[in-house]
């Protein structure tokens, strides 16, 4: 069996979700493809993920209602071990990432972790995943009876939902006691556009000058094509722009259809949360910067006469 | 108490990634400690500098150059180091068997290691440590305090960041914000030579790794580079606009 964990936020199952079921599909193996949903009150959820799997496993339980890794890793286990999972499939979230290691311990599997293509054949997995701040495509394999997986996001495409709802099933499970006491949360400023959806990034570096030069640009641009809005670490370490727009290796990885940097140099680490970007634009005043070597299109000059230009051009 | 930072030594960020074989080759290159094991080391030193008495020890899991890695670590203060020696390929959820099995021979109270590895790309290795230890993880922790057995502070999650509050034992993996490493001053590397570097084998660790490297390259997107002069602010502007609209058909 290929049990996924879905990954779910406001009664809804993520994005994330239906690209597992794609990964899940070319896996390939014998077996049914069944969906564990963990949390409280997931009816919806549950009823809404029937239509891209098999089987669906439902713990819905007040216990549930808060992620904790240690809690989610047992389950998840358990319900692993108990349906002999062949692969178990675990969001590429950062929560995701955190609690597969302990899966996989758990399991006594390796792990593939934030792949971006999956091959089954014989019974070994193999899968390519980026590694030295992505600049490295590396092929990995896997031979073992149970594997661990996270696919990367937004790596695989999302699978469309059948027609037909497959059969749900109530689960128990033995949680432990959570040891991490949450004492309070910050929630990130709900964005007009999340930066990890969005199909057009614009971004902003020490380029822009301040942090009225960022509203200006940045905000600007963004706000008359629609876009997310991102950061560079120098931006976010100034206290310009909070961590949650940080793009790079510390921040969020984006692929967007256009990501478009202003005023930004272009350092290994920022290349490495943008550079899978299908297209890539750049604005910036030194030539030299490394951006350039990546870009699609650009405009070697002053971000201050060039970015209000382009937004003028856009309006008309 | 007894604090474990593990050391990841991987290649400089501003260095080139050479491929030979079909294998990442850094025998020509420069390689550092990681930044982000780093803020571990880093944090460390600032418990014991707030009057806990704790000694720091360094753990680094790889082949013989390792050492300098280490080296850079006791100059930073740590109080003696570990090597355990090996030239084996490992993942992330092999080396956290030796990272977990020196934590224990050690009695270590807390562990420090790096939110994700800039080799790997990984955000495994803690979280498996913590695992095998069966003790408890917080990840991405961006603020610290201990009180005691209590350890309290802040770290990125899924959608923003938390407070915590943990009790000893337990895995706390770095992130940006935590802290502003020290460098090494001339003193002190000097008397890191003189500290200890305590080096282990393999073999005693039974580690047989489940993953196995069969390929890496280098993917380079072929981008179109089609970049203007911007000396007319206006006239380009308008150009990379209708370039964006027509040619990529990336803007409406």
């Amino acid at each position: 069996m290929i049990l996924m964990v879905v990954e779910h936020a406001n009664g809804k199952a993520s994005k994330s979700t239906y690209e597992m079921a794609t990964c899940a599909r070319a896996l390939g193996r014998e077996g049914p493809v069944t969906a564990l949903v963990l949390g409280a009150g997931i009816a919806a959820v549950a009823n809404e993920v029937a239509l891209l799997v098999d089987q669906v496993l439902v713990a819905d339980h007040i216990d549930l209602e808060q992620y904790d890794p240690e809690v989610w890793s047992a389950a998840v286990a358990q319900i692993a071990s108990e349906g002999e999972a062949h692969v178990v499939l675990i969001g590429g979230s950062r929560n995701g990432r955190e609690y597969s290691p302990r899966v996989a311990v758990k399991l006594d599997a390796p792990l593939l972790e934030d792949v971006v293509r999956v091959t089954s054949t014989e019974g070994a997995i193999s899968a390519e995943r980026y590694t030295f701040l992505a600049r490295v495509t590396e092929k990995v394999a896997a031979d073992a009876p149970v594997v661990v997986i996270t696919p990367k996001q937004a790596a695989f495409a999302a699978v469309a939902p059948g027609t037909q709802a497959a059969e749900q099933f109530d689960v128990e499970l033995t949680l432990p006691e959570r040891r991490v006491q949450i004492t309070g949360k910050s929630l990130e400023k709900a964005a007009c556009i999340s930066l990890a959806e969005a199909e057009i990034v614009v971004a902003g570096g020490r380029g822009v000058g301040s942090a009225e030069g960022f509203r200006t640009l940045v905000e600007g641009l963004a706000d008359v094509l629609g876009a997310a809005v991102g950061a560079t670490r120098a931006i976010v370490d100034t206290g310009w722009r909070p961590y949650s727009e940080q793009v790079g290796q510390t921040g969020k990885t984006v692929q967007p259809k256009a990501y478009i940097a202003i005023g930004i140099s272009g350092a290994v680490q920022h290349l490495s949360g943008m550079g899978k970007s299908k297209c890539i634009v750049a604005i910036n005043k030194d030539a030299d910067a490394p951006i350039f070597q990546v870009a699609d299109y650009g405009i070697v000059g002053d971000v201050n006469q060039i970015v209000p230009a382009m937004i003028a051009a856009i309006r008309k | 108490m007894r604090i474990l930072a593990l050391i990841r030594q991987v290649l400089d960020a501003e260095e080139t990634v050479r491929i030979r074989a079909g294998e990442v080759d850094l025998s020509a290159s420069k390689l550092v400690v990681d930044t982000m094991d780093e803020y571990g080391v880093e944090q460390a030193l600032r418990i014991r500098e707030t009057g806990v008495d704790a000694e720091v020890v360094a753990l680094a899991v790889g082949p013989e150059r390792n050492q300098e890695a280490l080296r850079t670590v006791l100059a930073m203060g740590a109080d003696r180091a570990i090597h355990v020696m090996t030239e084996l390929a490992l993942d992330p959820i092999a080396l956290s068997k030796v990272a977990a099995q020196v934590a224990q021979q050690e009695n270590v109270d807390l562990i420090f290691c790096g939110g994700q590895q800039a080799d790997w790309d990984s955000h495994a290795l803690g979280a498996a440590t913590a695992e095998r230890l069966q003790w408890p993880q917080l990840t991405w922790v961006n603020a610290l305090e201990i009180h005691g057995q209590t350890l309290t502070g802040r770290h990125d999650a899924e959608d923003g960041s938390e407070m915590f509050s943990v009790q000893l034992p337990a895995v706390i993996t770095t992130q940006q914000g935590l802290n502003e490493p020290r460098y090494p001053t001339v003193p002190n590397i000097m008397r890191a030579k003189r500290k200890e570097l305590r080096v282990e084998s393999m073999e005693s660790f039974h580690v047989e790794p489940k993953l196995k490297i069969i390929g890496a390259e280098i993917q380079v997107k072929a981008r179109l580079h089609k970049i203007l002069d911007g000396k007319d602010a206006t006239a380009a502007a308008a150009e990379l606009v209708q370039l964006l609209r027509d040619e990529a058909r990336v803007i409406a």
